[in-house]
């Protein structure tokens, strides 16, 4: 009787053992596998955008392509890729700094201060408006935004900057609404509702102990936000801050569709300007010589490379900045 | 608030009186070292319609050190949160009967729960200093909420918190790193010299020393013993040698009710009652 179960126990041992062994490796094999092939994927891409784009940066060398403000594709033929970089700064930058404020104060409030059932609708509804294709958000920006702000802001700001400070006219630019003003405010809204889930989240992570420890100081729940909340969060809100400028860089669809799309400086605040997506898509199909393909390509590798810049910054950030176990790392 | 307290009084009223009262009054005749700084009246907790604790009756005495003991979720923890309206965070919880803090009942209507914290400071069973924040900001972060800036007063109090706490000596030169570099026992008095620094007039305590090494726990059992020259304590433990050596009296709670209240000494010698004497035999719990 203790013979047969005995000899059962093994039985069984071994087959789970086999199973398990079995099992583990496939697991890792597939793990694996998908691991290098997503790398693979990516350095693929890299090479194709070094490859394609090698003319142009051979042609004006990495440097002069970087730094030339030069965009002449039908008679020159001379690329430089500064007016886009600038546009792309300037627009995500700016949106970044809009956003940051309100998105936060959002999450706040979500988090913090709003009852369950109107927290989880602003959640649902945050959550929705970033699943808005770009290009919805554009045709929006086109029918609705844009006309509006050029009646309410634009042309009345510029109205009277012409009758009283004349001096403010070439920095102001041209109130046609598609512009720099236009495609900078469109990428803030697009950016709120990432910013604000990340934020979230963060402020969701953090501990039920570090809220009391405030409160038992005679903390108010403002000050316990301040003292514990957000400091505790801080790693998670400058990540997802960095990633959501990272969407802002990339953004393409909506940003073409409103920044009037002039590839030139001088660039103003209302008027017209391009950025390194809207270049490449607006450009695209009707590259024919093939130095302007290549130079397409290579804004295209910079973006690439500035995207990775900026997401390893994020990893970066919250690994400095966030918090494990009580012990900051 | 003022709802519940009639409904819970209500529901007192059915029940017939609890041995908790001639516990107290034997108590205050063989005890009258010092007078009565907190005391608790029919104090019930109910997480929804479970009670935590339920009509627990007993002081705090000036000067002294309660002690809270119990098998596990007996309502130590339920009991000592609702002594600084802790419980408050959390709308599903509801406290009834009162606490009094020198004759007045926190739980009054006109009475705000931030200057009742201030004044009823907290300690937790895990280490809580505010990671990021700077070992000095830790301990004055209280202080800095009542709107004190003046930095050569900060510095003061930050010095004298963390010599009682005694923390000074070791951290003395890294005032500016991070709270949450400090080793799990430096981080609880740590957590104790920013509950000092208010100066509360009392120090609710929930298993201070349950994280901590034995040297750490005889540190922090060495400071309760001198904190109490100053101020009245209520300690949860779980250590039955701890109870006996820091405290004055000894509350034994079972299933969410005071069982027994007595002087620390009749509690650890001649407990009245058998559930008492089991528990503090190790017979169970
Ligand atoms: N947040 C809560 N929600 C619901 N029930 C709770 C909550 N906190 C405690 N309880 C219940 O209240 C009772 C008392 O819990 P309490 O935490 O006060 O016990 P305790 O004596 O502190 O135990 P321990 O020694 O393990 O810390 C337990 O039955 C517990 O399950
Ligand atoms: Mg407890």
């Amino acid at each position: 009787m203790q013979k047969r179960e005995f000899v059962n126990s093994i039985y069984k041992k071994s087959l789970s053992l086999i199973y398990n062994w079995l099992g583990d490796k496939i697991f890792l094999i597939t793990i694996v596998s998908l691991g290098i092939s997503i790398i693979l994927l990516a350095l693929g891409m890299a090479w194709v955008l070094l490859y394609e784009g090698h003319t142009s940066l051979k042609v004006h060398g990495v440097i002069g392509f970087l730094t030339s403000s030069e965009w002449d594709p039908a008679v020159k033929l001379r690329f430089g890729s500064l007016p886009f970089l600038f546009g792309t700064v300037v627009t995500s930058v700016g949106a970044l700094v809009i956003a940051f404020f309100p998105a936060i104060a959002i999450a706040i409030f979500i988090a913090e201060y709003a009852p369950k059932w109107l927290g989880n609708i602003i959640e649902n509804m945050v959550h929705l408006i970033a699943a808005i294709p770009s290009v919805v958000v554009g045709i929006w920006g086109i029918f609705v935004f844009v006309p509006w702000m050029r009646e309410v802001v634009y042309q009345p700001v510029y109205t009277w900057a012409l009758e009283n400070n004349s001096s403010l006219l070439p920095i102001l630019g041209n109130p046609i609404g598609y512009g720099m003003a236009s495609a900078t405010i469109i990428l803030a809204l697009m950016i709120i509702p990432f910013t604000t889930a990340l934020t979230k989240d963060a402020i969701d992570q953090v501990p039920k102990e570090q809220r009391e420890a405030a409160y038992a100081l005679g903390a108010t729940h403002w000050e316990v936000i301040r003292m514990a909340v957000t400091p505790y969060a801080r790693g998670g809100i400058m990540a997802g801050s960095v990633l959501s400028f990272g969407r802002a860089i990339g953004e393409t669809m909506a940003v073409a569709m409103l920044i009037g799309n002039k590839n030139n400086f001088p660039f103003t605040i209302f008027g017209p300007a391009a950025t390194m997506p809207s270049v490449i898509i607006n450009e695209f199909r009707e590259a024919v010589e093939n130095l302007h393909l290549s130079s397409l390509m290579a804004i295209g590798l910079v973006l690439f490379v500035i995207s990775l810049i900026v997401n390893l910054f994020a990893a970066y950030i919250t690994r400095k900045l966030s918090i494990t176990g009580g012990q900051s790392i | 608030m003022v709802k519940e307290k009639n409904r819970a009084e209500k529901a007192i009223s059915y029940k017939k009186p609890e041995n908790n009262s001639h516990n107290i009054l034997k108590l205050n005749s063989m005890s009258q070292l010092s007078d009565v700084r907190m005391e608790t009246k029919k104090l019930s907790v109910q997480y929804g319609d479970h009670y935590g604790v339920k009509d627990v009756s007993i002081p705090v005495y000036n000067k002294q050190v309660t002690a809270l003991i119990g098998p596990s979720g007996c309502g130590k923890t339920t009991f000592l949160r609702a002594l600084n309206r802790m419980h408050e965070l959390n709308r599903n919880i509801k406290v009834s009967g009162e606490v009094l803090l020198d004759g007045e009942n926190i739980y009054g209507d006109k009475v705000n729960p931030v200057i009742i914290r201030r004044k009823i400071g907290m300690v937790f069973q895990k280490p809580t200093p505010f990671p990021i924040m700077s070992i000095f900001d830790n301990v004055v972060a209280g202080l800095k909420l009542t709107g004190t800036r003046d930095k050569r007063y900060l510095n003061e109090v930050c010095e004298k918190a963390l010599s009682q706490a005694a923390l000074f000596n070791e951290v003395k030169d890294r005032l500016n790193t991070p709270g949450g570099k400090l080793s799990g026992g430096q981080q609880q008095r740590l957590s104790i010299a920013r509950a000092l620094a208010i100066e509360p007039e009392v120090i609710l305590m929930d298993e201070p020393t349950s994280s901590l090494d034995p040297l750490s726990s005889m540190k922090i059992e060495e400071l309760i013993n001198e904190l109490k020259e100053k101020y009245s304590i209520v300690i949860v433990t779980h250590n039955m040698q701890q109870a006996s050596r820091v405290s004055d009296t000894t509350a034994f709670f079972y299933m969410g009710e005071l069982i027994e209240y007595d002087s620390t000494n009749k509690i650890f010698t001649n407990p009245e009652n058998r559930k008492t004497e089991n528990y503090i035999t190790g017979k169970f719990g």
